[in-house]
């Protein structure tokens, strides 16, 4: 056996399911965030998998930079939005929150 | 098997376990510092796959940047000093079923594609120099646009997070 694409590809499909699952189920605001990471991540792998072996080379990489800079502004915004939300509600479960305006 | 194909098991099994405890854990506090080995995981799948430079920015931005935000926002929004920092799940079995066979028909997907692969890749070395060579001329644009959008973010993030509070006083003079 050797390593190559599939298996790298393999593992970004599990950290995508593992993401998924994770946004789908916990009711913490901040663990969904995290699920949105793992998936993002995932992303990434298959993004540099592909410039590595499927002749992509820099450009594969140069897109996931990009990847990682809006997940950086991502993260910002959206735990901004979950400390509004906290002072406002008192919790960051997801399904309490279904008001926009009290 | 040789070194590249270990270090490969070693680096994949370290990120899917530790995405599987930031998923499956009953505390936050484990799931966030879980996410920890994910992402030095990925970074160090990115050293294998030739992209030092991702993998240094991986390590600065995820691990020094956004984990440390979302243990802030754990720490902000749980009560710390009560046993709060426990969080429920809901839908577990229609998730699972879910995301299995989304797993599944992934994997299956990718292993019987027949991919047209590049075999013998040169040896480019460090790419921080292509890198930067890239983003100064074919993604200029890109780049520029993505820091207006990552100063954005943040100076928006700033006044979202903000207390309401001293708005509050400003409008209403007492």
């Amino acid at each position: 056996m050797h390593i190559g694409l599939v298996h790298f590809l393999i593992v970004s499909a599990l950290l995508f399911s593992l993401g998924l699952y994770g946004v789908i189920t916990r009711r913490n605001a901040v663990l969904v965030l995290m699920g949105i990471e793992l998936i993002l991540n995932s992303a990434n792998i298959n993004f540099i998998a592909f410039a590595r072996y499927g002749g992509l080379q820099m450009d594969g990489q140069a897109i996931a930079v990009f990847v990682i800079v809006l997940a950086a502004a991502e993260a910002a915004i959206a735990l901004a939005i979950v400390l509004n939300i906290y002072h406002r509600f008192h919790t960051v479960n997801v399904d309490d929150i279904s008001k926009l305006k009290e | 098997m040789n070194y590249f194909d270990i270090i490969f098991c070693f680096f994949a099994v370290v990120t899917v376990v530790s995405a599987g405890i930031v998923v499956f854990s009953r505390n936050i506090i484990y799931s966030a510092f879980s996410l920890l080995f994910t992402f030095f995981g990925v970074a160090g799948l990115y050293v294998l796959l030739n992209a030092d430079f991702i993998a240094v920015a991986q390590i600065l931005i995820y691990v020094g940047g956004i984990l440390v935000l979302l243990l802030f926002g754990v720490m902000l929004t749980n009560k710390v000093v009560s046993v709060d920092l426990k969080t429920g799940t809901m839908q577990t079995f229609p998730a699972s079923v879910l995301t299995a066979l989304l797993a599944g028909a992934l994997c299956g997907i990718f292993y019987i594609t027949d991919w047209r692969t590049v075999e013998q890749v040169r040896d480019i070395g460090t790419t921080t120099n292509s890198l930067g060579e890239l983003f100064m001329t074919t993604y200029v644009l890109p780049f520029e646009v993505a820091s207006v959008v990552l100063l954005v973010a943040l100076v928006g993030a700033a006044v979202v997070a903000r207390k309401e509070k001293s708005h509050h006083l400003s409008s209403t003079p007492r």
